[in-house]
């Protein structure tokens, strides 16, 4: 593993040079006073990889899973025997996210155990996680986007990343890893192709690796709300589902899925088709466990037909069903749900009652 | 990238062979594949099929599986988006269809053994495919036993099939209707009150069930009491489903999704499982 040094004034410098072999992206506010990532040439110079917030308002998800994709095209045009289908390339630039948080990043590792993902520079096509091998839209993406990371060295006060498996200078998922040391960025080098975006930089000295190394203690320092989620793996399912604590949620919750919006590790999504004339593409869509009709058949029989369900499903699925099968959380502890529920509902609060409560007692009992 | 990559999302062509009424909202569909290879499903998978500018959705096959044939079968009832428009079809004309997808009834396990088919209204559907696969291999299993329940005579379907199981000697037929009208001279009373009727042996009885979600409730307690264990169970469980491939998150039943582990589940893979029957 190699270390280097990008002093911060050099980093517009840094950008435009990298800018000309790829599109690269970083965290810009807008117009509307949300940050998001943006192509650097749109950026207003000087730039800063730091948003105010600690993190973009949304995560980076979209640029690996965007809102809506087509995943192919047909025509219906008579006399050629009707439907004719057409697959959707898969996009071909390259990119880099400059800035990505660590949570972030590990989302998209999440996501990969139900994607698939083909292994880096792999050509013979063997993935990794997913049924049915990888989505080819996911992975054909993944693999033309260089993460690089940006350490956190304050967390904020909705940040939990150390209670699901992250942390602030984690790295899983990450091509490299910048630490903020003040006047300059440590850059380290986590995998081959973060390499090539450190070509031209100096190497780091043993003070540098020093000094992250005690931003890093002073960063995991700042996260003091510890909750314990130890009991949740050993509860039950039908235990879980039956505590008081989804009916109390659901008095408050609107169903109105800004937590499924915002969240870097939800993935549902919904397929629609959408025709003009004799033509038409197939597109999906980010969809939301909390809408009734997530679940719905056609016949109206509902398997979720209540709120009380659907606020469980989101909590049951991050932190009961997930782990049954990946072995941890599907939940990096970005927090943004937390500050997007326009009702307070605060997942910490939730997993911690999801340990702790204690089972309903039946009417009557002591 | 390779064109197989993509497979996963992009429909293959069918052509439809065969529309025939089976009730007022039911209809069978046999459709051929235009690749000219058969769909290789086993019984108890479902395929997503597409029309043009509606939609997909997903259907359970209805035909057994034969490895000769490029043709299948599908039962669909006349009730959302697809359906609809698939009820408008003509003979010839061309839809999408990805899959087969998901689990299937373990034919193997049931070699040897008996079979106490319990079809609810459309849940005869998928259980066609499994019983038809037994009779074309009749000599290798045991008793087949097959009960029918319908919400009453108006939308019975496959009438003359079982009529023909029901005078033949290969399978046991018991039917009812939960509410009778003039022209029902048969059983009456929801399918469960069948199940005591039937003399079977626990052992070596495999139990293969698909029906509506209040019929699981109260037959799946039937069958554990006559003694029939629940690994021996097998359910279908209906599901809405986008991608098919374990991904969109809608049929998801805790942490199994229907689409994969289902829609066939050992009913012990889900007795303790929330929101599944």
């Amino acid at each position: 593993m190699q270390s280097y040094l990008l002093a911060k004034d050099r980093l517009d410098g840094f950008v435009s040079r990298l800018a000309d072999r790829l599109t690269v992206y970083v965290p810009a506010k807008g117009a509307d006073g949300l940050w998001s990532f943006v192509a650097s040439g749109s950026a207003q110079p000087p730039l800063a990889l730091t948003p105010e917030g600690g993190n973009t308002n949304m995560p980076p998800k979209s640029f690996v899973f965007p809102r809506t994709e087509v995943l192919m095209r047909f025509d219906n045009r008579a006399g050629e025997g009707g439907m004719i289908l057409r697959e959707e390339p898969v996009p071909a630039g390259r990119a880099v996210l400059l800035g990505v948080r660590p949570c972030d990043a590990k989302a998209l590792a999440v996501l990969d155990g139900i994607f698939g993902r083909r292994a880096s520079g792999d050509a013979s096509g063997e993935v990794s996680g997913g049924a049915f091998g990888a989505d080819p839209y996911w992975a054909a993406r993944r693999e033309a986007t260089i993460l690089c990371g940006l350490a956190c060295n304050y967390p904020c006060p909705t940040c939990f990343c150390d209670q699901m498996g992250c942390g602030p200078h984690h790295r899983e998922g990450l091509d490299a890893l910048w630490t903020d040391l003040g006047e300059s960025y440590l850059v380290t080098i986590l995998t081959e192709r973060g390499r090539e975006l450190a070509s031209d930089l100096a190497p780091a000295a043993q003070a540098d690796l020093n000094r992250a190394e005690s931003l890093k203690a002073e960063a995991a320092s700042l996260l003091t709300g510890k909750f314990p989620m130890d009991k949740i793996a050993q509860r039950g399912v039908l235990e879980l589902c039956e505590l008081p604590l989804w009916a109390e949620l659901a008095a408050t919750c609107l169903n109105c899925g800004a937590c499924t919006h915002v969240c870097p590790t939800c993935h549902c999504f919904d397929i629609q088709d959408e025709v003009k004339g004799e033509r038409g593409r197939r597109l999906r869509n980010w969809d939301t466990c909390m809408s009734g009709l997530f679940t719905r058949h056609a016949s109206g029989h509902n398997p979720r037909g209540d709120k009380l369900a659907r606020v469980r499903q989101r909590f049951m699925h991050k932190f009961k069903y997930i782990p049954v099968k990946r072995g941890e959380a599907g939940c990096v502890g970005c927090g943004r749900c937390i500050k997007a529920c326009p009702v307070n509902i605060d997942v910490r609060e939730v997993v911690r009652a999801m340990n702790e409560q204690a089972p309903q007692t039946p009417e009557g009992a002591a | 990238m390779k064109i197989k990559e993509f497979s996963a999302y992009l429909p293959r062509p069918a052509t439809l062979k065969v529309k025939k009424e089976l009730s007022e909202l039911v209809t069978l569909f046999e459709f051929e594949n235009d690749s000219g290879r058969p769909l290789m499903h086993k019984p108890g998978q479902f395929i997503m099929l597409s029309v043009y500018g509606v939609g997909e959705a997903p259907f359970s096959v209805s035909s057994a599986p034969i490895r000769e044939s490029n043709n299948f079968e599908l039962a669909v009832r006349k009730i959302g988006a697809v359906t609809g428009i698939m009820h408008d079809l003509k003979v010839g004309d061309k839809v999408g269809i990805r899959g087969p997808y998901g689990s299937f009834f373990p034919i193997q396990k049931f070699v040897g053994q008996d079979t106490l088919f319990i079809a609810g209204g459309l849940g005869y559907i998928p259980l066609r495919s499994l019983l038809h696969y037994q009779l074309k291999h009749r000599d290798e299993f045991g008793r087949i036993i097959l009960l029918v329940g319908t919400r009453n005579p108006k939308e019975r379907i496959f009438i003359d099939q079982l009529a023909e199981l029901a005078s033949g000697k290969d399978v046991e037929v018991l039917e009812t209707v939960d509410v009778p009208d003039e022209t029902w001279k048969g059983h009456c009373g929801v399918i469960t009150t069948l199940i005591p009727k039937v003399r079977i042996d626990p052992d070596k009885t495999n139990v293969a069930m698909v029906g509506p979600p209040i019929m699981y409730k109260f037959c799946l307690g039937e069958c554990l009491k006559i003694g029939i264990p629940s690994n021996r169970i097998y359910v279908s469980l209906e599901r809405k489903m986008k991608c098919g491939l374990g991904k969109c998150g809608h049929c998801q039943i805790n942490h199994l999704n229907a689409c994969i582990e289902g829609p066939v589940f050992q009913y012990n893979q889900i007795e303790s499982v929330e929101e599944a029957i």
